[in-house]
Order: C-alpha cells, then structure tokens, then sequence
C-alpha cells in the first residue's frame, strides 16, 4: 500500500551508518521496548525509569487518548472508555472472546473484528493497539535520539493469520515500519540461547496476560530450529485473575458486581495473584460502593485448587508438541519460562513434574521477549552483517481450501518451516464453468465452520471447457512473518488471479486508509454493502454445495431428513434475493444447522474412501 | 549467490542420489544454505532481492522437507526415476496386508472408543516400529537392488502405515483436550 512510504533501508544513503532498530513485546497486560546497545540488549526506560507500559488505553471525553500507568489508574472510574488487554480482540469476533460478560465495554460486533463504543466514537482494537505501539515508537525515538528504521513487534507462536495480520496493520496506524513479526518463545529462546550459548532440544513455555504458547526449538551451531509449536491464544494469566474474582465473590457472597467494584475486586485479586507468588497466603481487602466491607485471605492451596483446570490446560498442548515435534520429555534438555503468569508456583511446579527438571528462570520473564526482539531487530535492520545465526520458524495452524460439501483440503500444515509455498489443483465440476470461488480457511478441524475463515476470492474468466477438463492450481505463499498470499491460476489459458490475504476477520487496506484519514463513518457504510455481498456470494456457495451433496450423497438422507433439508434451502434462496445481510446470514446458518447431520455422514463416508488410499492430497506431487 | 535453485534436491543439498542418506550431511546443507538465502539475511534490502530471497528459501524448505521425511525422500526418488508411486495407478495390495491393516485399524479403534490413552501410545510405539522395518526393505530395493517396482510397492504400504500413524495421534489429541 502506497500510504506509508517509508524508505528502504537498504537505500539509505549512507550504507554503513548504524541503523537504529527496536524489539517490541505487545503483550496482553503490559508492553516493552528493547533495543541493542553497544552490543547488549536493553529495556527502554520512560522518564519515571519504569520498563513496563502497562497495555491500557483510556479515551477521554476530552479527546486525549491516555496510555500505559495514568490510564491505568483510571480503570476503576471509568471503564468503559478504558481499555485493558486489547490483545485479547486481535483479530477477533464477538462470539470468539471469552468472559464478554465481565467486561465492561461497549461492544460493538462489527463484520469481521469485534469493535468498541468510546466517548470519542468506534475503535477496532488494531486502532488501541496502535495507540500503545505509538508509545512505545516515541519511547524508542527519544532513547535513541532519531526515527528507527525498523522493529520487529512479538507475537504469540499461536495467533493466526487474522491476528498477525492485524498486529502487523496496528503498527502501520503507529506509524512504525516492521521488519519481522517474531514470535514471542522464538525470541525468548534467542534471548536465552545467546545468553547461554546453549546446544541442544529446548521448550519454551510462555503463559502471558492472555496467550498461552508452547514451542520446542533446536539450537546447534547458531541456528535456532522451531520444531513445533502449540498452544491456547485464549488463555493467559487474566484467566487465573477472573478465578479468583469468581472465587472472592462466591466467599463473600456478592450479588453481580457494579462495574467499578467488579474493577476493583478484579484487581485485588490480580494483587492477591503476585502476593502468593512469593508469600503462603495473602489478604484481600476492598470497600465496595455500597459501604460494604470485604476481607478474605486467600492461601496458595486455595488458589491451586481453584485454578488447576487452568493449568491443566497448558498440559495438553505439551504432550502434542512433543508429539509433533517426534520427541519425548526426557530428550528436552532445558525449559525456559516466559511470561509474568510462570511466576506462579504451582505452574513452575507442573512444568517440572511434566518434564523431570526443574524450568530455567534466571532471565526476568517479563522482559525476555522484549530482549529477544531487540536483538533480532538489531540484525534485520542490517547492523551486524557477521552473525551467524538464524531463525527457523514455523507456521502453527494448517491452512487449507473449502472444498465440496464444506470440508477442508489442508494445502499447507501446522508446523511447516517457514516460508514455504504449497501449490494443489482443481478443477471446475460444470460444463462451461467460467468461474471458480476459493475460500481460505485456517485450523486443524476437518469441517469448515470449525477452522477460521481468512479470506474469498474468485478466479473468473475461465475459458468454458466440459467439466473436470479446466486445472485450476492455486498456490499458497506463506511468507516469514507467517502471513498468506494465495494466487489461483487456470493451466491450459494461463488466466491468473491472486490475493494478499486479507483475512475476512481483519480490516482492508481501504479501512485502514479511512483510519488514517478518520472517515471512519464513510468506511461502516462501505462495510455494510461489503457485508451483504459476501454474504450473497456466502449464500450462492451454501445453496450450489448443498444441492450439489443432496444430488451425489442424497442416499445417505431418509424422505424426512431429506424435506427438512429441502426446506431450508428454499429459505435461503427467498432470503438470498434480499438485501438483509444479516438475515441472509441467520439463512445460512440455519441451513447449516439442518445440513449438521448430513453433513457428519457424508465426512464419515469421505473418511472410510481416504482409509482406502483414495485421497486426493496423498497423491499430489 | 551462485546456487542453481532449479537443480534437484539431492544436488542442491550435495547429496549422492539413493535413499539412504547420511543426515547430519543434509542439516548440515540445510543450514549452510539458509545461512545464504532466508528472508532475514535479506530483510533490510529493497523489496525485489527480499522478494527472490523468499523464493529461494522457499525451495530450500521444500527440499529439506522431501529428503528428511524417508517416505517422501523415496517418493522424491522414484518420481525422478519416472516412476509414479501414486495409488492412481496402484495395483492392488495384497489381501494380507490388507488384513494387517484392518486388525491394526481395529485396536485403535477399540483403544479409541475405550479413552485408553496407554494403548493408544503403545499402538503409537509398536507402528513405529513396524514401519522401521518395512523401510529396511524400502531401503534394499531402491539402493541395492534397484527395483523399483518392489519400491513403489513398498512405498504404497508405507504410505497407509503414515495414514494410521496420523489415526492414531489424532485419536490420541482428541481425548487429551
């Protein structure tokens, strides 16, 4: 896009001047900013001497946008307007954002990410999280005493496409040109692995505010070897917060909280969280808005007892790394913990039952990425052309293409060293087809409506040929930074189309162009038409798969199940010719509900064919 | 960088063409030769060269990916042979191990629908094993004998034992989470 342009570093005019480069962590509760320093990487200080800049962003009637420390003591009375961990809407719908209730903004569920009402109007989190970054940029500038070249922003190993992608517009809104998205047990392991000068098979398991990653990395002669990653990028330390909340008023028996004492006893218990880090018990004490008193102490064990489905959670993911990556524990030669939440005993404790040793902690967790990202930033920008070593990483989740009957044909899987391309055919299933639509999804589950839906885009002017004569291949391009761009090309005419993914659930070059300009209002009329078109072309892509399954696998149905079917379809069809985009959706939605079955069926049946060797991906070149 | 990207694996990675390979020579390759062509290497240099470095590291991965995995390092093999190891062609496999596989189906299956984790990972283990052996034979035809026939037979079993394997963990993720 042609809005920033900022200047090639490799164009400087003067090639040897060092260039000035910052590592940044973005994190769910407080952010940082690195940088290399004659040689040593370094947390950039803000004028009160502190590193961390907690990850919050109060709009004020005013119209002054406040972030970090006085936006932070400004939760309390004004919540709605004051936004803590926006890391965790990155990319995100409504209905994918967990614990809606206790929050107290003002949500607003646009098409694609969930945006939020404040007193200076709609903002998108890619919006609140560039308010942060621009902070941390002037922070970095004023350090360094002139622009940056580049930085390389962190992020967990397992955000997908949607939630890169949306990071990495934050930073355009910021201003900031990005060399690389690093991700974050990645960066700690450099951090780590040169502090150490270590060799050998290690885990990286970072529990942060919000995003839980697991990575496996090999380290020999410089190379640093992501073998596998996992994790959970809805699950953090906030979650151990919100149970102890839960807990204090289940204890002192609060009716649902107001807002400011729902703030207020959530941070209390955030408080009670770090004092039993260090201490066997803690006390919580908090006067309520009515009057009311609240005292409690809250020991470790209680605290273990109630969060332990929690760390379970992070239990799971480490078996299936060490699975993917083809190793078991006792081959993992050291564990490093990242992560403000992996001060928590009982997490240290779990970790060091699973893999028979005690975690490495001897780099402060909170700022091992920042460090990380700063000196992988040093070396992007082109400062110190000698190093050696280098950064294998790979993609978390698989991506694929719908296919018929809403199944997913994975083009590229989980775990694929970066970059990679995949390339995979097709071909039209009509006589005379002229165009074919591609839908990219990204996720591990078999059927479509379990994966995230990334992006649609249409190959058209395929010359009419019988149907199954047109080769359509669409390759898929996944760059370093692990974002996806997806080209479809017909083989006989040589007729071509290709997309930089924009994920569906992330904003368009011309919404972000809006931002800049703020004509934000023009940009929500111009989604409302966007909306209703996808979901027109939505709507025909629903209908022709579902009529083209009921005409292949229609046996599989009795008369009843059949009609409940046909049924369905015919409302889509009549909804279809409207202009209601969200009826249109509730259409498809419902056709999906009472295709559930058939659909099972028919999965089941694909599956037994594949068992017989007759699978398409397994005989691909 | 006077790397000829168009050549195939075995001679991008400096390797004699057969099976059998030494693969602390192939990491070694792989290193050296991302040492000289990943997108970092590139990342403060104008779009175009970052463009050809992606393409390049691109290729690379591909390469180490066929020639690290034995069954897609054979399949790489035979197909520079001429020879598709495809099933669209297969002739059809023996009635025994046809019956192998559906007594290996059965225990997972069963070992399945029972949640026994510990069976599951044993399944996991002995199928392992098993595949070790069948890839001694892979390993005769192709390098000693040179059959190809033989190995694109062998590649066909080896390719459903890959299937099981991937049964198998799936199951096994399934009732983890």
């Amino acid at each position: 896009m042609a809005l920033l342009q900022i200047s090639e570093p490799g164009q400087s005019p003067e090639p040897h001047k060092h260039r000035l480069a910052a590592g940044i962590d973005l994190g769910t509760t407080n952010s940082l900013v690195a940088t290399v320093r004659n040689g040593i990487a370094v947390c950039l200080p803000d004028e009160h001497g502190r590193t961390m800049l907690p990850s919050i962003v109060q709009y004020r009637a005013d119209g002054d946008v406040v972030v970090g420390q006085s936006a932070a003591q400004a939760h309390t009375t004004d919540p709605k307007n004051t936004i803590l961990s926006v890391k965790r809407f990155m990319g995100r719908g409504l209905k994918d954002v967990i614990h809606v209730e206790a929050m107290p903004y003002d949500f607003v569920d646009a098409e694609g990410m969930v945006r939020l009402r404040t007193v200076q109007g709609v903002r998108s989190p890619v919006e609140i999280s560039a308010e942060i970054l621009r902070v941390l940029g002037a922070r970095a500038e004023a350090s360094l005493g002139g622009p940056l070249t580049g930085v390389v922003i962190t992020v967990p190993a397992y955000f997908d496409e949607a939630q890169r992608q949306a990071t990495k517009d934050a930073a355009k809104l910021a201003g900031l040109n990005v060399l690389r998205l690093l991700n974050e047990p990645t960066a700690a392991a450099v951090a780590y692995g040169l502090d150490n000068a270590s060799e050998g098979v290690y885990a990286v398991y970072d529990l942060g505010g919000g995003t839980f990653d697991l990575s496996i990395l090999k380290l020999s002669r410089g190379i640093f070897e992501v073998l596998a990653t996992s994790g959970d990028s809805a699950l953090g330390g906030d979650d151990f917060d919100h149970r102890l909340f839960c807990w204090l008023l289940d204890k002192a028996r609060i009716a649902p909280p107001s807002g400011e004492d729902a703030r207020r006893l959530l941070m209390k218990a955030r408080e009670a969280k770090e004092l039993l880090s260090v201490c066997e018990e803690a006390p919580v004490r908090a006067s309520l808005a009515s009057g009311e008193e609240v005292s409690l102490i809250v020991t470790r064990d209680d605290f273990a007892r109630m969060t332990e489905h929690l760390v379970r959670k992070t239990i799971a993911p480490m078996r299936k790394v060490l699975r993917d990556a083809g190793l078991s524990a006792d081959e993992v030669k050291g564990v490093v913990m990242v992560g403000g939440a992996t001060r928590m005993p009982h997490i240290q404790r779990a970790v060091a039952d699973f893999f028979g040793q005690e975690p490495l902690t001897n780099l402060d967790p909170d700022k091992v990425v920042a460090l990380g990202a700063a000196i992988q930033a040093n070396i992007l920008a082109g400062n110190r052309k000698d190093e050696e070593w280098l950064l294998l990483d790979v993609i978390p989740l698989s991506l694929g293409l719908e296919t018929m009957g809403g199944l997913v044909e994975k083009v590229i899987p989980r775990n694929a060293t970066l970059p990679i391309a995949r390339a995979q055919e097709f071909t039209t299933f009509k006589d005379g087809q002229t165009a074919m639509a591609f839908h990219v999804v990204q996720g591990e589950r078999e059927l479509v409506a379990d994966c995230r839906s990334l992006a649609r885009f249409e190959l058209r002017g395929i010359p009419p040929m019988a149907a199954g004569a047109a080769r359509i291949r669409v390759t898929f391009q996944v760059d370093a930074d692990g974002l996806l761009s997806v080209s479809a090309r017909e083989m006989a005419s040589g007729v071509e189309t290709s997309v930089l993914v924009k994920p569906s659930y992330g904003l368009s070059d011309d919404e972000i162009a809006d931002m800049l300009k703020e004509g934000i209002e023009h940009a929500e009329e111009d989604m409302g038409a966007r909306a209703l078109r996808e979901q027109q072309v939505e709507a025909d892509r629903v209908i022709e798969a579902t009529e083209h399954a009921l005409e292949v696998d229609g046996a599989l149905l009795d008369d009843g199940e059949r009609a409940k079917v046909e049924a369905a379809l015919a409302a889509l069809r009549e909804l279809r010719g409207g202009v209601d985009h969200a009826a249109i959706r509730q259409g498809i939605a419902a056709l999906g509900r009472a295709t559930d079955e058939f659909a099972a069926r028919r999965m089941d049946r694909s599956i037994r064919t594949a068992l017989t060797g007759h699978k398409v991906s397994e005989i691909e070149v | 960088m006077t790397i000829d990207l168009q050549r195939d694996f075995f001679t991008l990675f400096g390797l004699a063409r057969r099976f059998r390979i030494d693969e602390t020579v192939l990491e070694a390759a792989y290193h050296e030769l991302h040492g000289q062509v990943h997108p970092d290497r590139h990342a403060h240099l104008p779009e175009t060269e970052r463009r050809r470095a992606l393409q390049w590291a691109t290729r690379v991965n591909e390469g180490f990916r066929t020639l690290r995995s034995p069954l897609a390092r054979a399949r790489y093999l035979l197909e520079l042979e001429g020879v598709d190891p495809g099933l669209a062609t297969n002739t059809a496999m023996s009635g025994e191990f046809l019956m192998e596989q559906m007594e290996w189906r059965e225990a997972v299956e069963e070992a399945r629908s029972a949640g026994d984790v510990t069976e599951l990972e044993q399944l996991h283990h002995r199928l392992r094993q098993h595949a070790r052996e069948v890839f001694e034979v892979l390993e005769r035809a192709l390098d000693a004998d040179h059959d190809l026939e033989t190995a694109a037979e062998t590649v066909r079993r080896l390719m459903f034992l890959e299937k099981l394997q991937h049964d198998i963990d799936d199951a096994l993720e399934a009732l983890e989470t």
